[in-house]
């Protein structure tokens, strides 16, 4: 559970990265929900609580890795080095968006970290994710694929192609479930019989373990062995990590299909903070550096805002670009 | 010089396409379910495992996100996948990954990649597939933004656009009629053959009156052209042969010539490939317009088993032929 030893061949210097990242997520995603009547859009969802699934699994991975994300991929953003101003830009509909303020908050996606989109349809990474794959495996490039998906899209008929192709074809994708126990309102034991969905993993002949998404040594630890056998040609691993959505579905959620003592009793397991104390105890870090930390994650956020705020908003005449790679005439363009 | 040519079937000649590019450029490969070994529901893939091994050539289990996922995917890592899907009925099962995915990665991740898969899709009746192994979807993807929407009607055509789609930077989903996989042509072995999108072709010229048709459609209307002019009805038939993008400017031009206008399509009449052009005449050559637009489709039907229900309601050269000397 969250308290083990700190993993020997992590640095200093990582083990601390570790943290900030986490910690980037919390706050990032804490301005914006304060922030939500600024930014207007309803959709907006937030990986709060969530953390150490992100930042654990792509400390396991080297920075040419690639991964797919979710509608909830700000964190996944962070985790993989996307850029916070450019996030932040992005989800307010600016020019300097990553996306340019075409895509918002659930299509943030930066290519030139592999970093391959946040998706707005449940369910749609893992088919995505099969083919870089596919291309890494035929051109011999060793790279590896996360794919993140929550207990919502387990349940599509297109994790199951995914699963069955990745596993047939021994493509180096991890699958990377991240159970925060709600699809919006319908708690997964009401949508699903089994207890553990890496129980399924076996049918797909892969391995599949379930283990608590708020240790994020525990994260980067079971996706480091899985990404060793996928980048040694054995193929796909399925990884559930049981985790809690601290706020709504979307920002614009009241959030009353559950109740205020299970929403305490997982705030009481809240992984930036227990993974601080392993950090304490392990003499990591000191209070000191824990009040640094903490005063420069709040002014990257800060000026992440400001970069948002005072960004242009894009061109109307540009609203018909990149629909296709050069314009074309029809129809009504 | 000469240019030199071999007769060969329509499927034939999507074959040599998708072989020469193969050849040219190693990030071609080609994915579908019993491509490799069986060569094909129709067969136009045969040889190619043969050719180039299973890693280029890739059988898929019957998972038709799972494909087009995966070539998806691989088309965002720089591959240049070409995915079949074995019927264009077969679509509706895999509408995700085309119409969220594919289409839209380059517009909403604001132009950081683009998605250069083939998607091919015989479709059409003429086999007795009944309700579900015949149906023409085509027009449903025109109404997609980010798609490029493809649909030969002979042999070298079928050669030179898909060796455009393999190369195009955005996706394409290439409709094969079956009909049109077994009318043969002359088709241009130079392995450079390429057809612009955007260009239709006009098969036959002439002043009375436009037809336009796509796949088996424009077969039907050359029988009925061919047959007219012994009565001195002189038809310019045109097969627009890639719908998105649509070559307006011909079709303008020939309506401003004739001032009469057929469109005859294999799809379902509402909201179809003849519904798109008629209302692009209406709105933008009207002044041009003698008489009623004339759509001839296949009535809003689920495609029947029966040969003598399918013939029914499939348009024809005969009632094509009707339907010109009632406008003239």
């Amino acid at each position: 559970m969250n308290g083990g030893e700190l993993p020997k061949e992590l640095s200093s210097d990582e083990l601390i990265n570790i943290y900030k990242k986490m910690l980037l997520i919390r706050k990032f995603e804490q301005r914006i929900t304060k922030d939500f009547g600024k930014i207007k859009s309803p959709l907006v969802h937030t990986y709060t609580g969530e953390e150490a699934i992100a930042v654990g699994a792509c400390m396991a991975i080297n920075e040419d890795d690639y991964i797919t994300s979710t509608h909830r991929g700000h964190g996944h953003f962070i985790a993989k080095g996307g850029d916070v101003n450019s996030l932040m830009a992005e989800i307010y509909g600016k020019e300097g968006g990553i996306c340019k303020g075409r895509g918002g908050s659930m299509h943030v996606a930066d290519f030139s970290k592999s970093m391959l989109g946040a998706n707005g349809i449940v369910g749609a990474g893992p088919p995505l994710a099969l083919g870089v794959a596919l291309a890494s495996k035929m051109r011999n490039e060793g790279k590896v694929v996360l794919t993140f998906f929550g207990d919502g899209a387990a349940n599509q008929g297109m994790l199951h192609e995914s699963m069955n192709l990745a596993a047939a074809w021994k493509l180096p994708v991890i699958f990377i479930l991240e159970n925060n126990m709600y699809g919006w309102s319908t708690p997964f034991h009401a949508a699903t019989a089994i207890k553990d969905f890496s129980i399924r993993a076996q049918g797909y002949g892969m391995k599949g373990f379930t283990i608590d998404g708020n240790d994020v040594i525990e994260v980067y630890k079971t996706i480091k062995e899985a990404v060793d056998i996928a980048r040694n040609g054995g193929g796909p691993t399925l990884i559930e990590c049981k985790t809690y959505r601290w706020q709504g579905q979307t920002i614009m959620d009241p959030d009353k299909y559950r109740s205020p003592e299970e929403k305490e009793e997982w705030k009481n397991r809240c992984p930036i903070k227990a993974y601080k104390t392993r950090l304490i105890r392990g003499e990591i870090i000191d209070k000191v550096m824990i009040q640094e930390i903490e005063e420069m994650t709040l002014v990257k956020i800060d000026e992440s805002f400001k970069f948002a705020k005072e960004n242009k908003n894009p061109d109307p005449s540009t609203v018909l670009d990149n629909v296709y790679k050069k314009p074309i005439k029809y129809g009504g363009n | 010089m000469v240019e030199e040519t071999k007769t060969m079937r329509g499927l034939d000649a999507i074959r040599l396409a998708i072989e020469e590019e193969m050849e040219r450029d190693e990030s071609v490969f080609i994915m579908g379910e019993d491509i490799g070994k069986f060569g094909g529901c129709f067969f136009v893939t045969e040889g190619l495992l043969e050719k180039f091994g299973p890693e280029r050539v890739r059988d898929t289990p019957i998972s038709e996100n799972a494909i087009l996922g995966c070539a998806i995917g691989a088309a965002m890592a720089g591959m240049r996948p070409i995915a079949e899907i074995m019927f264009a009925d077969f679509l509706t099962v895999c509408m995700e990954m085309i119409v969220n995915q594919a289409a839209k990665a380059s517009y909403m991740y604001g132009g950081q990649i683009s998605v250069p898969v083939t998607i091919r899709v015989p479709f059409g009746t003429g086999i007795m597939g009944a309700a579900q192994h015949s149906q023409s979807f085509e027009s449903w993807f025109m109404h997609v933004p980010g798609l490029k929407v493809i649909l030969p009607s002979e042999a070298s055509d079928f050669k030179g656009l898909m060796k455009t789609a393999v190369r195009d930077d955005d996706p394409v989903i290439f409709f094969e009629n079956k009909r049109a996989y077994y009318l043969t042509g002359d088709v241009p072995l130079d392995k450079d053959f390429k057809i612009p999108f955007g260009q239709a072709r006009i098969f036959t010229e002439g002043d009375d009156v436009t037809l336009v048709a796509t796949g088996a459609m424009v077969q039907e209307s050359m029988i009925a052209a061919t047959k007219l002019t012994e009565e001195n009805i002189h038809c310019e038939v045109i097969d627009p042969r890639t719908l998105v993008p649509l070559d307006k400017k011909t079709i303008l031009a020939s309506v401003e010539k004739t001032g009469k206008l057929i469109i005859v399509d294999e799809g379902c009449k509402t909201c179809s490939v003849s519904a798109e052009i008629a209302a692009i005449v209406v709105e933008e050559g009207f002044q041009y317009l003698k008489k009623e637009i004339i759509r001839i489709n296949t009535p809003d039907v689920p495609i029947p088993y029966s040969p003598k229900l399918e013939k029914k309601i499939i348009p024809n050269a005969k009632l094509i032929q009707e339907k010109i000397k009632k406008l003239i």
